[in-house]
């Protein structure tokens, strides 16, 4: 028996460090060695026993089991089940301390493993270096770019903020307290970290200021900014503070100085400020919708945001034309769904790539002329076969870190790249300098610019609702979750294991 | 029970930094606070159960019994028998761990004990901040280059 022991420190909160390495699926976000990673049979990411199958860069296909995952001690160890290599009884171990002096952690990985005696020093060298050491050097990288990467990338908030006036925001969310008359059930993030963070309490609700209306919550929609903003990768939410920007519901109480709503009304919104996990809030009417009766809630808080970002992505950032070739990545999540639809509707060839044969059926369904599985095949490569090596003529990419380089590719010449997310972690630094190549355009849209006035956001908003009656886009029956299990959301949601959309239901 | 952690890195390895505080007579050589300490009953210092009683440099007198010390996994723990603090069940552990990424050592200083509820904060504050994290500061600059 080997063992094998690597430490480091790394420059940054221990919870911030823990946040990325409790998600046993998410080591294909940093680790270098690590090409795709699903965990097997949908168990969550963080359950013990769950099995994570992954595959190297090389073209190598392992399987790691979690035996054991301790947030009060940050630690968590896994053995393999099955490797290209001889790393046998292979059983590892990683734990993280806070250093109280500077904010930074300490972070030991461990490990203990029989080699055969010829190949000794070269799996050790490999465990140590190839895996351990380069792991170390990822994450350091990953929170390096977190902070000091583009400004755009990390505070996109203060552009997305809208007009909604500061007293609404809920920042300090005010715990209920004795002799409160009103308080609603909502999920609170009171610190930034996992999906662990998001509490189900009872908190203070004052009546809605002159400006304000109450609404009492139906349907409240899951979108990747949530994940964002309980981890502090985007600021804004402020803990501690309630996520959510997506919801439908009942217009319950209306401020004096409010025209155009009255009580009972359906309404539904996607836009800043953050409290949409909550059974009822206060919002200023600005950027609320009124819903028709051919629109159901459910449909609208599992669609209304992405439909307004499909609307944007398809029209304003780049207006897709008959005969275009349109690329669509992570194509059977939320707004994957509606880009395929939609981008099929205005004449485009419509090239998706998904993770797996599941998801190829669903995007198929959808009326996707072709679909690559990306975990089996390069989907750059695909791109230039299908198209006899003219390429895309715009790819829309939220993907980000796994995709970006493997998206410039697949553009033809004078191709648009549409990067409009990082579900696998940011993009990092660029040369422009290349795009020169192919004469390519990047677009980083903010959802904010096209969306925080009412004159900018009603038009996508008809156009959305237009589509959805004429049929043209589907939004399929989302994944449901009581607000309470708003975690377990969060969980499936990140685990990627998802297709469609995902909604939490306040229970009445 | 009320609970103090405080670490630092050290810029040496850990067998280094473990020479010099696994002797348990030693205080007044690294512990900017410490006056002057003796071992009771001529005791070796590295002896389980042995006394400490030392003197801190604004008089007050501290009784401290070591009660594990391991070459093995760098720790030692003791439990204070009389100081001017007034706690109660204080059991304290000091660890280092190698980190191989540089040489360096991770010192953790804990420490458990039980108080009057209105004194905790300001406990907290004087063992993690005054006794612990100055001595592992003081430490850090011992070995600093």
């Amino acid at each position: 028996m080997v063992k094998v022991c690597q430490s480091t420190i790394i420059d940054a909160p221990v919870d911030e460090v823990w946040a990325i390495l409790r998600d046993f699926n998410g080591h294909d976000r940093w680790h270098p060695a690590i090409a795709f990673s699903e965990i097997e049979g949908g168990e969550p990411v963080d359950a013990v026993g769950s099995v994570r199958h992954f595959r190297l860069n090389d073209g190598g296909e392992l399987r790691e089991q979690l035996l054991a995952l301790s947030d009060k001690d940050r630690r968590l160890s896994y053995c393999l089940l099955e490797a290209p290599l001889p790393l046998m009884g292979y059983v590892a171990s990683l734990r993280l301390k806070p250093v109280t002096d500077g904010n930074a952690t300490f972070w030991e990985w461990r490990s203990e493993f029989q080699p055969p005696a010829h190949r000794r020093d070269e799996l050790v060298r490999l465990v140590t270096e190839g895996i351990y050491q380069a792991g170390f050097a990822a994450v350091r990288n990953l929170l390096r770019r977190r902070s000091v990467g583009s400004p755009v990338e990390t505070r996109p908030p203060h552009a997305m903020v809208g007009p909604t006036p500061l007293a609404s925001m809920p920042r300090a969310v005010s715990m209920a307290a004795p002799g409160q008359a009103a308080t609603t059930r909502a999920i609170v993030v009171e610190r930034y970290g996992g999906p662990e963070e998001l509490q189900f309490k009872e908190i203070g609700l004052p009546p809605p200021a002159p400006n304000e209306v109450r609404i009492r919550h139906t349907v409240i929609g899951v979108n990747f900014i949530d994940v964002y903003c309980r981890t502090g990768f985007f600021d804004l939410l402020q803990p501690p503070g309630v996520p959510g920007m997506e919801a439908a519901g009942i217009i319950e109480a209306v401020g004096s100085a409010v025209s155009g709503f009255s009580i009972g009304d359906r309404v539904a919104y996607a836009c800043p400020p953050v409290g949409a996990y909550s059974e009822r809030r206060n919002m200023a009417p600005e950027l609320l919708v009124h819903l028709s009766d051919d629109i159901a809630d459910e449909i609208a808080a599992a669609g209304l945001l992405k439909g307004v970002s499909a609307s944007f992505l398809l029209h304003d950032v780049h207006a897709v034309k008959p005969g275009d070739i349109v690329l669509i990545h992570a194509a059977a999540g939320g707004i994957g769904q509606l880009l395929v639809q939609w981008a099929r509707h205005l004449g485009a060839t419509v090239i998706a790539t998904v993770s797996s044969d599941d998801k190829a059926r669903v995007v198929e369904r959808l009326g996707a002329h072709h679909v690559i599985v990306y975990s089996r095949e390069n989907f750059a490569d695909a791109v230039m076969r299908l198209t006899g090596g003219r390429g895309a003529d715009v790819a829309y990419d939220a993907v980000g870190n796994d995709t970006f380089a493997g998206s410039l590719a697949a553009l033809a010449v004078r191709g648009h790249l549409v990067s409009f997310g990082q579900a696998s972690g940011p993009i990092g630094n660029w040369d422009i300098g290349r795009f020169a190549s192919k004469s390519l355009t990047i677009s980083r849209p903010n959802y904010g610019h096209y969306t925080d006035t009412p004159e900018k956001l009603a038009p996508h908003v008809a156009r959305f609702f237009q589509a959805l009656r004429q049929g043209v886009v589907r939004v399929e029956a989302p994944t449901r979750y009581t607000l309470a299990n708003a975690a377990d959301a969060h969980r499936d949601l990140e685990s990627r294991r998802t297709t469609g959309a995902l909604v939490l239901l306040p229970k009445p | 029970m009320t609970k103090v952690y405080v670490s630092s890195v050290i810029p040496a390895p850990a067998a280094e930094v473990w020479k010099l505080v696994r002797n348990f007579n030693a205080l007044p050589s690294w512990a900017p606070f410490v006056a002057e300490c003796r071992i009771e009953q001529n005791a070796q210092a590295d002896q389980i159960g042995c006394i400490r009683n030392f003197t801190l440099k604004d008089g007050g007198r501290i009784r401290e019994r070591l009660l594990a010390l391991s070459d093995y996994d760098l720790s030692c723990s003791y439990a204070i028998l009389e100081s001017p603090m007034a706690v109660e069940n204080y059991i304290a552990t000091l660890s280092l761990t190698p980190i191989t990424d540089g040489n360096l050592t991770l010192a953790e200083w804990q420490a458990e004990f039980d108080c009057a509820p209105d004194r905790e904060a300001a406990l907290m504050h004087q063992i993690g901040h005054g006794v612990f994290q100055t001595a592992l500061t003081a430490l850090k600059h011992r070995f600093g280059r």
